[in-house]
């Protein structure tokens, strides 16, 4: 591991350093909400996901959702975690119409996981760790509808209570680089875990940004937040922006103001949401209608021994078993659906040890450079995995050469279809019969007495006969063979 | 048919498994009674259809010989909880004309065991009060008056429509709420029984919140059997409340007529209050006379922090509150003002909603809990709390099964005559009970005489955490000695 150099602003007084801490909140994949039995599903009909507990009815009560707790613990475990035996649930009160109880249940003091950390990598082979502050539970907000009436707002409480893992890092990020690596990083661990579904647009993947500049080595400087960010890009953008500005207010000798600020990518700029003056005083408390979330080391344990490979570890096994670079390896499983598919091509190959690191060549190179193309998705490949191992295989095997396996692969993405009955079906096989393609060697030394003769005096010339050789036989003699027959009859 | 009103629970119990009277007869001669009482405005809400309903179908199944424990008993209900169907306000603005689609845990117990709904009881708004004035219907009558006397007193609260209603024979028991008196010192001002059972012995599952870790609901009733056998009904594990506890539900009425032979009995000397009225102190040298006479052991005891207890109380209650009335706000349900934008309709509904004490509670909780505010207040409160707490632990340590103290400083008052000027005077009222939720302890109030006006007063015993039976035993010690009263009707 390398440690990562990061990028520095330059303004009128010298270099700048940024600093920034992330607040994710990632959507806990569960089928019912944190403390309700209603539905999680996306897209229904406003207010039809919505139980008695939900729209805060008189004398209702919040139940914890296990399965949401085996989430955030199965999350905790993945960020190499601190994990909780005793948490509480805090009632973090204000008023708003899309938080119908007039409180989040949140957990403010004691959150269910601890201090933790997550790789990040970067180009060029460079990584940083980044420490992740802690994890805890609470719950989602509704949504307000202004655009259903002229003079009324509408809500819809359907999200309201889904449970959410609000993810806090340490502010070890110091560029927009690192800063969009590592919720890439985080968002793939998740996906990986299957405790988030990491989806951004649907909003079930959100971020808050804290930024603050300070000359490098200087104490900390004041931060700003940057709230609500869903694309990756725009986290980016919004930190270059912010960093920017907090330079530009210190060099012309002001200072900045603590406050909340929303990014507007269409401006490409932030501004001000609200300042510390008007921030809310959240009076937090424990929530008297739950008890200390309490669970046992061996809950813990029987998770931990559930838990899917991550990315870091099968990027390692991948380099072990198949000699693969670290960043192929990297490009393989940084997305949880890429893994699986190199995976489910490695359960079909016939011969693992020898044909793994062609196999991750041809995912990579073959696959995802014709998915990028045409815009598609691994999801969506019109190859699969069973179809692309059969392609390797019949390289590994000799039957077929790269070349005429790149054609194969053009026909199984356009038409489908078995690739060995293919190669069959439409003579693609590799000849590697000797006589076959002694044949063809000698009627072409035949045609052509003078370049024979030059041969000798001119060895290069010798790939215009393997050329020759090849297009004669349509590509598919063994050009191993080829050139060594050439070699031997003009005595190279 | 208006002697069935006299009968206790047990009594009636026995008639109607002896068909000496339907449930619909004794259905009947409640709800006349109702009617006849308006005046005490102890019912805001009758339900007399319903209740004849039930009534035929509890006599429907008692014919079969499928009889509930409680089949054809007619019942109110504070109007905390939640009924299915029927409006439920918590006799605030606010709820307006609130209909439930819900069923609370407890009352839906109460059903399921037989009882007939005859309606809702009154109670102090949010139950945030003692003398049941707070009420947006209005004050409730105490059937008791000093004698010679046309003062309509209060029935204490904010249970104050339930002990009115079983003081004044409207119906045969009444469910209550207890966050830090409401049940007992009713109780104590109508000479009925009135028990707060353990936190977590019922569940708070649909009824509306007053303090979430200090509510708790039990039963109002006409004798200490009647209430061990209400709360064996309402009592019990309820997965929708967390903090319900998942232990068995005894047969409470079994510890009726038990011995208390060898029971240590703890007087704490902390409840012996400079100015207490003599009548309160003769009450309670008599009540712990009583037991000695049954065969209990007297022991002084110290419960040190018991001073602390009102004011640890009156911030813990309105933190909890604060929070618990922020979903009270105009969007999704009750009352909504008209207003310009969200925050004026926040504003105008939450002003024109809650009555006076409710928003000076929400206002002290919302400061208790405030930044720079918390750790002062909350959270000393809260280590207040754990001292009282331990306070308990270590008198029970010592053997002792239950603790002695009145039930509350004086007799009922007049409408109108306390906490005018200053709200801490009607908040001195719970000084003898506060505790008892602090702790999270079962307390029952039981009638043991009358001062020299006439007017009921009560006894309060103190138990170990679920240990109500040992109350109930020694409660009925008490009943036995003291004599039952009621009152005389002027009504």
């Amino acid at each position: 591991m390398s440690t990562a150099t990061h990028k520095l602003l330059k303004g009128a007084t010298g270099d700048w350093e940024m600093v920034i801490g992330m607040e994710i909140h990632a959507q806990v994949t569960s089928n019912s909400k944190l403390f309700s039995g209603a539905s999680t599903a996306f897209g229904g009909e406003p207010n039809t996901h919505v139980s008695l507990v939900d729209a805060a009815m008189p004398g209702m009560l919040p139940v914890i959702n296990e399965e949401c707790v085996r989430q955030a613990v199965r999350t905790g475990l993945g960020l190499n975690a601190k994990i909780n035996l005793r948490s509480v649930f805090d009632r973090k009160n204000y008023f708003y119409p899309d938080s119908p109880q007039g409180y989040q249940i949140s957990q403010y003091k004691s959150p269910v996981v601890g201090e933790g950390e997550v790789l990040v990598e970067l180009d060029g082979g460079r990584s940083v760790t980044i420490g992740i502050e802690r994890l805890h539970l609470e719950q989602d907000a509704g949504k307000l509808l202004h655009d259903r009436s002229p003079n009324m707002s509408h809500v819809d409480l359907n999200r309201c209570g889904v449970a959410l893992m609000e993810i806090v890092s340490k502010p070890d990020i110091r560029d927009a680089e690192q800063a969009k690596a590592y919720v890439t990083k985080l968002r793939s661990i998740l996906r990986y875990l299957g405790t988030c579904d990491g989806d951004m647009e649907k909003g079930s993947l959100r971020a808050d940004v804290n930024v603050s500049v300070r000359k490098p080595g200087a104490p900390l400087g004041t931060r700003c937040e940057i709230k609500n960010m869903n694309s990756i890009n725009f986290i980016g953008q919004a930190i270059e922006y912010e960093a920017r500005r907090q330079i530009e207010i210190l060099e012309d000798g002001g200072e900045i103001d603590q406050e909340t600020r929303l990014y507007d990518p269409n401006k490409g700029e932030t501004r001000s949401m609200r300042s510390k003056e008007e921030a809310h005083d959240y009076r937090y408390f424990p929530d008297p209608d739950l008890l200390p979330l309490e669970f046992s080391q061996g809950f813990v344990d029987e998770l931990k021994a559930e838990l899917p490979e991550l990315p870091d570890q099968k990027k390692m096994r991948f380099v072990a078993d198949f000699g693969l670079s670290a960043y192929d390896a990297s490009v393989l499983v940084a997305e949880r659906e890429s893994a699986v598919f190199y995976e489910t091509v490695l359960d079909r190959l016939g011969n693992r040890a020898r044909d793994g690191k062609m196999a991750a060549n041809w995912v990579i190179n073959e696959l995802f450079g014709r998915l990028n193309k045409e815009g598609r998705d691994i999801t969506g490949s019109p190859v699969n995995a069973e179809q692309l191992a059969a392609i390797i295989d019949l390289i590994g095997e000799g039957t077929i050469s790269g070349k005429i396996a790149k054609d194969l692969f053009e026909i199984v993405w356009q038409e489908g279809g078995d690739p060995r009955a293919l190669v069959e079906s439409r003579g693609m096989k590799q000849v590697t019969d000797l006589s076959a393609i002694e044949k063809v060697v000698d009627d072409i030394i035949a045609a052509n007495p003078d370049k024979a003769a030059q041969v000798k005096d001119k060895p290069q010339s010798l790939g215009w006969f393997v050329g020759q050789v090849m297009k004669a036989s349509g590509g598919k003699a063994n050009p191993q063979s080829v050139n060594d027959l050439l070699k031997s009859k003009l005595g190279v | 048919m208006t002697d069935l009103t006299s009968l206790t629970l047990a009594e009636a119990r026995k008639g109607l498994a002896a068909k000496t009277f339907t449930s619909l007869e004794l259905t009947d001669a409640h709800l006349s009674a109702i009617e006849a009482a308006r005046v005490l405005n102890a019912f805001v809400m009758e339900t007399p259809e319903q209740a004849r309903a039930m009534a035929r179908e509890a006599d429907g199944k008692i014919a079969k010989g499928d009889a509930g424990p409680l089949a054809g008993i007619p019942l109110g209900i504070k109007d905390l909880f939640a009924t299915k169907g029927v409006r439920t306000t918590a006799c605030s603005k606010i709820l307006d004309n609130f209909v439930p689609t819900y069923e609370s845990t407890v009352t839906s117990q109460l059903w399921r065991d037989g009882a007939v709904m005859l309606g809702k009881l009154n109670n102090d708004e949010f139950a945030m009060g003692s003398a049941n004035e707070t009420s947006c219907f209005g004050p409730v009558g105490n059937p008791w008056r000093r004698e010679g006397s046309n003062t309509t007193l209060v029935p204490g609260g904010s249970s104050g429509g339930s002990a009115s209603a079983v003081a004044a024979l409207l119906c045969m028991g009444a469910t209550a709420t207890d966050t830090g008196g409401s049940i007992r010192q009713p109780a104590a001002f109508t000479a009925t029984v009135g028990i707060k059972p353990t936190y977590g012995r019922c569940s708070r599952w649909g009824i509306v919140a007053f303090a979430s870790s200090l509510d708790q609901a039990g039963p109002i009733a006409r004798s200490v059997r009647d209430a061990a056998m209400l709360l064996r009904s309402m009592a019990g594990h309820d997965p929708k409340d967390t903090t319900s506890v998942d232990i068995p539900v005894p047969d409470y009425e079994a510890a009726i007529g038990k011995s208390v032979k060898g029971m240590k009995i703890g007087i704490p000397r902390e409840y012996r209050l400079d100015g207490m009225p003599a009548e309160i102190e003769k009450l309670w040298e008599a009540g712990a006379a009583w037991l000695k006479a049954a065969g209990a052991e007297l022991v002084e005891v110290s419960l040190p922090h018991t001073k602390y207890a009102l004011p640890a109380y009156y911030i813990v209650a309105p933190a909890e509150a604060s929070s618990n009335l922020a979903r009270y706000d105009g969007v999704r349900y009750g009352l909504r003002e008209q207003a310009k934008n969200i925050i004026e309709l926040y504003e105008n509904t939450r002003a024109e909603g809650f009555g006076a004490e409710v928003r000076r509670r929400v206002m002290i909780g919302t400061y208790v809990l405030s930044a720079g505010y918390y750790d002062a207040y909350y959270l000393r409160a809260q280590k207040v709390r754990t001292l009282i707490k331990k306070d308990f632990e270590d008198c029970f340590a010592r053997g002792v099964d239950a603790i002695l103290t009145p039930a509350t400083p004086s007799a009922a008052f007049g409408i109108g005559e306390k906490g005018g000027a200053d709200p801490v005077e009607m908040y001195l009222n719970d000084i003898f009970t506060v505790t008892v939720n602090m702790a999270g302890l079962p307390g029952i109030a039981v009638p043991a005489g009358k001062d020299s006006q006439g007017l009921p007063l009560g006894l309060q015993l103190i138990g170990r955490a679920f240990e109500e039976e040992t109350l109930f035993s020694l409660g009925e010690v008490i009943e036995q000695a003291a004599g039952r009263f009621t009152p005389a009707r002027w009504w």
